[in-house]
């Protein structure tokens, strides 16, 4: 749609402007003033230029946490996504069922991220757990509060359970707006389900699948409440992810000059992705 | 073929199968190789509605296991493993219910959730007009500025959201939640209605001011029936959005207006092995989601591509 050059619009823009700036501006020149200075307390700040910036960025903690939180993105988006088109792929496209499948896939969705945690806390227990129980009895010794790989185990299946819904809403979204001509169109000329996959469906999805597998990249990346609720960054530091890790720094040890620092790399790296983001899906929507 | 509407999909497979199988003797190789194809996606189809089965039972596994979780007593829950209550007790509801600890949490959660959806919807509004039908200095930066808001992660606010909301005396209230959260949920709440806007051509809004209309008058007589639904799921995010967050929610409460999410998280470290109540007070967070859901379905898949499916 062609716009018109209109500069009033500033004035429909303006309570937007104004609530999240005084939202996102100063607590952010907060973090910036805490970054680059030290305390004694009393309120006496003392100048430090990068030096907090330094110490993150060479500390041991700072990386394991780091490298923690790329494996469990990472892991997340190669369950997430093929599962979520999986799904999206084999549920009904009309009928009384849609709506129902709907309904039950996104319920996951709204339950508060803590209660989320405490869910597949119960759930998980070794002993009066469903699935601790079911895999205990399977002769598998598990328990995810003192074995590293049973919490990620079961961090990474609370995550699947919590957000794949997405990935499959996003993606029947962009399913259902196929016109049935297309599909008309492959049948008359024999193409194979695989074909109809690869050269109908996904391109058709390409703009809703980029949405999704951002959006997961980066509420993945900032996961906290249930992890923490879950595991409490456990056993020993197995699950702390970023978050965990800036909360107990900033928070738990009132550590604020490598806090601060620690926000603004992690905010620094949120928004290059944020960008990269953004240019990819201003393209797809220039394509068309 | 198969995945099209499925019954339509069947039967069009059962004519081509018949016309490819029933031929008389002079039916060739490929006829043949193709036609088993087909019955064997035939099949396929008829067991792909399993799929979408088997995820939605895994879905509900947990979230069975929390409201068996919340029918039993204290001691069966410490007692064993069992699948379903066997001493059936609605002793953890009524607990919640009629203690203000527990339902002021509830109380609360939902006053700063209906606060912030509503100062989301109505400033996002006309700022989504602006952008879906205007340029102007810096839109795109802007645009971009407000997204990665939504990006940040809430982490880096909880400290400095504490010190700022203690500073203009809104700690500890539903106010301080609900502005915090349009931190996240005013970007949201633009990004869809712009996806909904963008939806309706402008001719509409042309042909109204030539026919007389103000622009405020036009908007909300014209324009806002016409995204009805888009206002409707906008409303629907913010609402989820709001009521599913709790690092914030918590760091910006202490006891008057605590959410109940966090009032959750005090009882299962202060009074150990509360695991029944926990479970109810889990059980009624999720009611709320469920009804609002109900009465979104038939756009959720929509709303959740942003509007731009």
């Amino acid at each position: 749609m062609d716009k018109t050059w209109n500069n009033k619009a500033w004035f429909m823009v303006l309570p937007v402007l104004v609530l999240v700036a005084f939202n996102a501006i100063i607590p952010l020149m907060t973090v910036v003033n805490y970054s680059v200075q030290e305390t004694f307390g009393n309120n006496l700040f003392f100048f430090e230029g990068v030096k907090w910036f330094q110490e993150v960025l060479n500390s041991p903690r700072f990386h394991a946490s780091l490298l923690r939180q790329f494996a469990f993105t990472g892991l997340i988006l190669l369950i997430e996504v093929p599962l979520g088109v999986a799904v999206a792929l084999a549920m009904p496209r009309s009928g009384p069922w849609v709506a129902v499948c709907l309904v039950l896939m996104s319920l996951p969705l709204l339950i508060p991220w803590n209660v989320v945690g405490a869910m597949w806390n119960i759930f998980a227990l070794p002993d009066i757990g469903l699935l601790g129980y079911v895999i205990n009895a399977m002769g598998i010794s598990y328990n995810f509060t003192s074995q590293p790989l049973s919490a990620w185990f079961t961090v990474v299946l609370m995550d699947v359970w919590h957000w794949t819904s997405l990935v499959v809403l996003l993606a029947y979204a962009g399913l259902v707006s196929i016109p049935d001509a297309y599909y008309q169109a492959a049948k008359i000329d024999g193409a194979s389900r695989w074909s109809v996959f690869r050269f109908i469906q996904l391109p058709k999805m390409k703009r809703v699948l980029t949405i999704a597998m951002l959006l997961r990249f980066m509420d993945s990346f900032m996961v906290y409440t249930e992890p923490f609720v879950l595991t409490g960054g456990g056993p020993g530091n197995a699950t702390t992810f970023l978050s965990i890790d800036l909360v107990k720094a900033a928070l738990g040890e009132f550590n604020l000059g490598i806090a601060a620092a620690m926000s603004i790399i992690y905010f620094l790296m949120t928004l290059l992705v944020s960008w990269l983001f953004y240019t990819l899906m201003t393209q797809s929507e220039a394509e068309g | 073929m198969t995945s099209v509407k499925e019954g339509l999909g069947d039967k069009r497979g059962d004519v081509l199968m018949r016309e490819q199988t029933t031929p008389p003797p002079a039916s060739n190789a490929a006829g043949l190789q193709s036609a088993s194809v087909m019955s064997g996606r035939r099949r396929e189809a008829r067991f792909l509605w399993l799929v979408p089965t088997v995820y939605i039972i895994f879905l509900m596994l947990p979230i069975y296991w929390l409201l068996n979780m919340s029918f039993k007593t204290t001691n069966e829950i410490l007692g064993g493993f069992s699948l379903w209550p066997r001493s059936f007790t609605v002793a953890s509801y009524v607990e919640i219910l009629t203690n203000p600890v527990w339902y002021n949490g509830y109380i609360s959660s939902i006053s700063y959730v209906f606060i912030n959806t509503a100062i989301s919807v109505s400033v996002a509004l006309p700022a989504a007009y602006a952008f879906s039908r205007y340029r102007f200095l810096g839109d795109k930066h802007l645009f971009f500025w407000l997204l990665t808001n939504r990006m940040a992660p809430p982490a880096v606010f909880a400290l400095p959201f504490y010190q700022l909301y203690s500073a203009i005396n809104l700690f500890d209230t539903p106010w301080a939640v609900a502005l915090a959260h349009c931190l996240f949920n005013i970007p949201l709440a633009v990004w869809i209605l712009e996806g909904f806007m963008s939806g309706v051509p402008k001719e509409i809004d042309e042909t109204a001011f030539i026919d007389g209309y103000s622009w405020p008058r036009f908007f909300v007589k014209i324009f806002m029936p016409l995204i009805a639904s888009g206002i409707g799921v906008t409303a629907f995010f913010c609402f989820m959005f709001s009521w599913v967050e709790l690092l914030l929610a918590k760091t910006l409460t202490s006891v008057a207006a605590k959410p109940i999410a966090a009032v959750m998280t005090r009882t299962a470290s202060t009074s150990g092995y509360e695991l029944g109540l926990l479970a109810a007070a889990g059980v009624l967070t999720i009611v709320p989601g469920a009804i609002v859901i109900w009465f979104v379905r038939n756009y959720i898949a929509k709303g959740f591509a942003l509007g731009r499916v």
